[in-house]
């Protein structure tokens, strides 16, 4: 199957301006050279530590951010080099919905403008029309019809969330980035809400790309699995592989530190020492060997190349090369 | 484990705000024994945050007031302390670490500044002397340097480094019970995880108590001896950690569990606890978990459960269990 | 400390009529937030102090035709420059114009430039500042630069000089004072817009393919909204007051124009042995822009969102 939206060793530096001047002192290289596609009715779960670069990857995707290389295709057109009317038409068929239920809501104004205007905005609807997709959007959610015309402070966090989704879904988008989405929801909410994800996920045959630093909710939502570190992808697979057999050693210790909700099974805890560092001195070579547990000398003077190690499950480190 | 350290008994905290009086806290009673790691588990709203203040009198007057209960420490009731023997308890037998380091450090201050401070307040030493405690707890949770970090302004130190700063200023003055609220929740899971390993290292060691708030259940299983459940400011459940997780009693327990997605199983569809967090200005009557509880009886709406103990050590707040009913 | 309000239900609204109901659903969280300002309004005896006044400033300005003793412009030679008395309880000018109405007739003057001024100088200003934040770098640095040179000028001064260039008249000292005014909404509003920016909200909606004005327009405009409602109360004290100095110095309103600047003006003269002359106008001056500031600031200090939660 084509996939419907596809990055190319995509790269984002960001400079870092320090003095008077404000001279670009340094780049903070957010995102170094990342490849994947994402096909109809399959969701990519794309996991990582903060600074890794994955929501910088999302923003790339929408056309939010321009790649300082490599490419963003989506269904073969290249999302930079639109235009105008083409862009628009573009637009709306790749939607996002974000972490934080307070601010991704304008107060001041009225569901039925938040989640309306996209049609507007992309002259597919207007007036009673608009009106009438907007309340059918609102049920689907799990909405009521009458919360048209109420503010979102008069909405609790998981209702907003659902807000936020009626609005990236209503112009009938084939690609939606979810960042987060239920990071800052309590557990019984994040249930309704990822079980709201999935079930449009299966009637509608959207494609998501699903962003979360959570490995047990990644896991749920998630048909294959790609995980970040610093900038690069380390690691993909199907996710019944990820977790059965993870290869590399950034995989295997975040496995290893997640707290499992089972008291019967404590196990090791830690075996990553030191702190993330910064994406603006990267280490030479691996970038993950100054933390890596399974360190070998040419970790230190070479970057891997990645590596289809086992069918459908590629990964970047010296361990599997030759 | 030990003696009982702190016992809060009937606890009731009000905020009086312009949209009406919010019940925040009522009927909470709970105890931790000397020794032990008891984890706080609830979502927003539940109070579990302004409980932990409560015991070290951090509520602000207007709005906030204690409006009933005791909290007693090694015998004595905190909420009838004067002011000078509350901030000779704070920071010396009793110590909180927060969530958001980054504010509950000083920042124009440096590390060492802060951490000495405390030492010096409370032990009652010189300089050197404090200087000397505090690389020796530094070193105790694992900083790279901790001559170095002393002189760092906490901007300069990662989000773990401060965390772990934090602790080992709280811990300096070796407390009896340390109040951790949410310790781990802003960090990424690999820290997470070094710090919880510090933090269950060294109360272990000294024999410090903890009481671990999170809303997190995977940390409360792996951290914790003992968990108590809150919901909308009422305790739901209290058990020793293996018996909350394997055969929880309280409706709203097991849905929590049931809600969480899990890597060792796999799940088709998350099972959801239907409704929302009730708002506290005007909670549900009876029961505050009535209106979403699947096994609601006919009292649930009326009453306020009775805290009972259905099973040795295993406490739960449900007309479930109300003697002469199913158990 | 989370207070939810996820089960709080609206009450069913009777249905008198089918428009007025839509209008009532639609606004009616608006006409309750109104009325929790009203509520907190009422609890500030300086907001209350302040708002007395201008009520009775705006009262007296409309009611002037009808309850003026006199015609402001009516000459009487046989009465001049009388003393405050039963007839004319502020006496009366050099050509026996009662200046009591003069005075009454002045505040529908002064308050007409104010609220004028205010209107001009927040529409563009805040539309400058809200373009100015939200489109950021170049553009931004170029507005700024140009208000803040504005800005420079004591207000006065700048004033004085566009009234004289535009020529004396009321209309144009309106105009003045309201291009010296603008940078100061400009400024404001920007600062507002460069922190809506970075919220969510502005990402989604350029997800969502709305273009940049669209977003001032429907997003970042109405979000400023009640900080320039507060800075308009209190640039229309200083409005007045900068009018009412251009007419004093001659540049503004013109004769028989009783405007109460003017008044202050002509009064000078008489100071020494008339001074009901120059005080009444003068007073009320004074009255007018403390009752506004005074209102402003409790206005800001009761829509503080830290203070309302």
């Amino acid at each position: 199957m084509e996939p419907v939206i596809e990055v190319r060793d995509l790269v984002k530096y960001f400079p870092i301006r320090r003095g008077f001047l404000g001279r670009r002192v340094d780049w903070l290289k957010a995102v170094d050279g990342v490849s994947f596609a994402v096909h109809p009715g399959e969701t990519l779960g794309l996991v990582g530590e903060s600074g890794c670069g994955k929501s910088t990857v999302g923003h790339l995707m929408l056309n939010l951010l321009k790649p300082d290389r490599g490419v963003v295709r989506y269904k073969n057109l290249d999302l930079s080099a639109l235009r105008g009317p083409e862009e628009r038409r573009v637009r709306r068929h790749l939607q996002v919905v974000f972490q934080d239920p307070q601010s991704s809501l304008d107060p001041r104004m009225l569901i039925k403008k938040t989640v309306g205007y996209p049609l507007e905005v992309n002259r597919i609807a207007r007036g009673a029309e608009a009106v009438a997709r907007v309340k059918a959007m609102l049920a689907e959610v799990g909405l009521n019809e009458e919360h048209v015309y109420r503010y979102p402070h008069e909405f609790s966090g998981g209702q907003r969330q659902r807000i936020g989704i009626a609005r990236a879904l209503i112009t009938e988008p084939e690609f939606i980035v979810l960042d987060e989405p239920t990071s800052a929801l309590d557990v019984s909410v994040q249930a309704q809400i990822l079980n709201l994800v999935g079930d449009l996920q299966q009637k509608r045959g959207y494609a998501y790309l699903f962003i979360s630093h959570d490995l047990s909710v990644i896991k749920h939502m998630s048909h294959r699995i790609a995980v970040m570190y610093l900038g690069i992808i380390v690691e993909t697979a199907r996710k019944e592989d990820l977790f059965q057999e993870p290869l590399h050693p950034y995989t295997c210790a975040l496995l290893a530190a997640l707290p499992l909700p089972d008291p019967t099974k404590r196990r090791v805890r830690a075996s990553l020492q030191g702190d993330v560092p910064s994406p603006v001195h990267l280490p030479p070579g691996c970038r993950f060997h100054p933390r890596c547990p399974q360190r070998m000398e040419i970790c230190s003077l070479r970057a891997p190349d990645g590596l289809e190690v086992l069918p459908g499950h590629w990964t970047a480190c010296h361990k599997y090369g030759n | 484990m030990g003696a009982t350290l702190l016992e809060i008994k009937d606890l009731a905290v009000q905020f009086f705000t312009y949209q009406g009086t919010v019940r925040a806290l009522e009927g909470v009673s709970l105890t931790v024994q000397q020794g032990e790691i008891l984890g706080l588990v609830g979502e927003t709203g539940c109070g579990k945050s302004v409980l932990a203040r409560c015991v070290l009198r951090l509520i602000a007057d207007p709005p906030g007031k204690i409006t009933a209960g005791e909290i007693r420490f090694k015998g004595r009731d905190l909420l009838k302390l004067g002011r000078r023997e509350i901030r000779q308890i704070r920071g010396n037998e009793i110590s909180m670490i927060f969530q958001e380091p980054m504010s509950s450090l000083n920042p124009v201050f440096t590390v060492g500044n802060q951490m000495m401070e405390v030492v010096i307040l409370h032990q009652r030493v010189g300089r050197d002397e404090a200087r000397r405690i505090c690389v020796d707890m530094l070193r105790q949770v694992k900083m790279p340097d901790p001559e170095q970090v002393l002189a760092k302004y906490p901007h300069e130190l990662s989000g773990g480094m401060r965390q772990r700063a934090m602790i080992a200023m709280e811990l300096a003055c070796r407390p009896d019970l340390l109040l951790a609220d949410e310790p781990t929740t802003a960090l990424d899971v690999t820290v997470q995880a070094q710090v919880l390993s510090i933090l269950e290292e060294l109360t272990r060691q000294s024999g410090a108590a903890v009481l671990f708030i999170s809303h997190d259940l995977g940390v409360i299983a792996q951290l914790c001896d003992r968990v108590a459940v809150m919901y909308a400011g009422h305790i739901a459940e209290i058990a020793p950690v293996a018996e909350l997780f394997a055969s929880p009693l309280h409706p709203y327990t097991s849905g929590l569990l049931q809600a969480i997605p899990r890597i060792d199983e796999g799940k088709a569809a998350l099972k959801v606890i239907p409704g929302a967090v009730p708002g506290l200005i005007d909670p549900p009557r009876g029961c505050r978990f009535h209106p979403r509880c699947g096994q609601r009886l006919a009292p649930c709406d009326r009453e306020v459960p009775a805290f009972l103990e259905p099973a040795p050590g295993h406490c739960v707040a449900c007309h479930l269990y109300a003697s002469g009913g199913r158990g | 400390m989370a207070v939810n309000g996820a089960q709080r239900s609206i009450p069913e609204p009777i249905t008198l009529n089918p428009l007025f109901d839509e209008f009532r659903k639609q606004y009616a969280w608006q006409i309750r937030e109104l009325l929790f300002t009203i509520r907190l309004l009422r609890r500030n005896p300086s907001a209350v102090a302040g708002f007395v006044i201008i009520v009775a400033m705006v009262l007296m300005a409309l009611t002037a035709p009808l309850l003026a003793p006199y015609n402001p412009i009516q000459l009487s030679l046989v009465d001049r420059l009388n003393p405050p008395c039963m007839a004319h309880f502020f006496g009366t000018d050099e050509l026996g114009r009662d200046i009591l109405s003069r005075v009454m007739y002045g505040a529908r003057i002064s308050l007409w430039i104010g609220v004028v001024v205010v209107l001009i100088a927040g529409g563009l200003g805040a539309v400058i500042g809200a373009v100015s934040g939200y489109l950021g770098k170049g553009v931004d640095n170029l507005i700024m630069r140009v208000m803040d040179v504005i800005l420079s000028f004591p207000p006065l001064v700048l004033a004085m000089a566009l009234a004289a260039a535009l020529g004396p008249s009321l209309n144009n000292a309106i105009l003045a004072v309201a291009f010296v005014m603008i940078p100061k909404f400009a400024r404001m509003v920007r600062g507002e817009a460069l922190a809506v920016k970075e919220r969510q909200f502005i990402t989604a909606a350029r997800a969502s393919g709305a273009g940049r004005f669209w977003i001032v327009r429907h997003h970042i405009l109405p979000n400023c909204f009640s900080s320039v409602i507060v800075l308009g109360t209190l640039i229309l004290g200083e409005a007045i007051l900068i009018a009412a100095s251009l007419s004093f110095i001659g540049l503004g309103a013109q004769p028989p124009t009783p405007e109460w600047g003017a008044m202050i003006s002509v009064g000078r003269k008489f100071l020494m042995d008339q001074w009901w002359y120059a005080t009444f106008p003068g007073l009320f001056i004074l009255v007018t822009v403390i009752g506004f500031n005074i209102f402003g600031d409790a206005l800001r200090d009761v829509l503080d969102p830290r203070i309302r939660r």
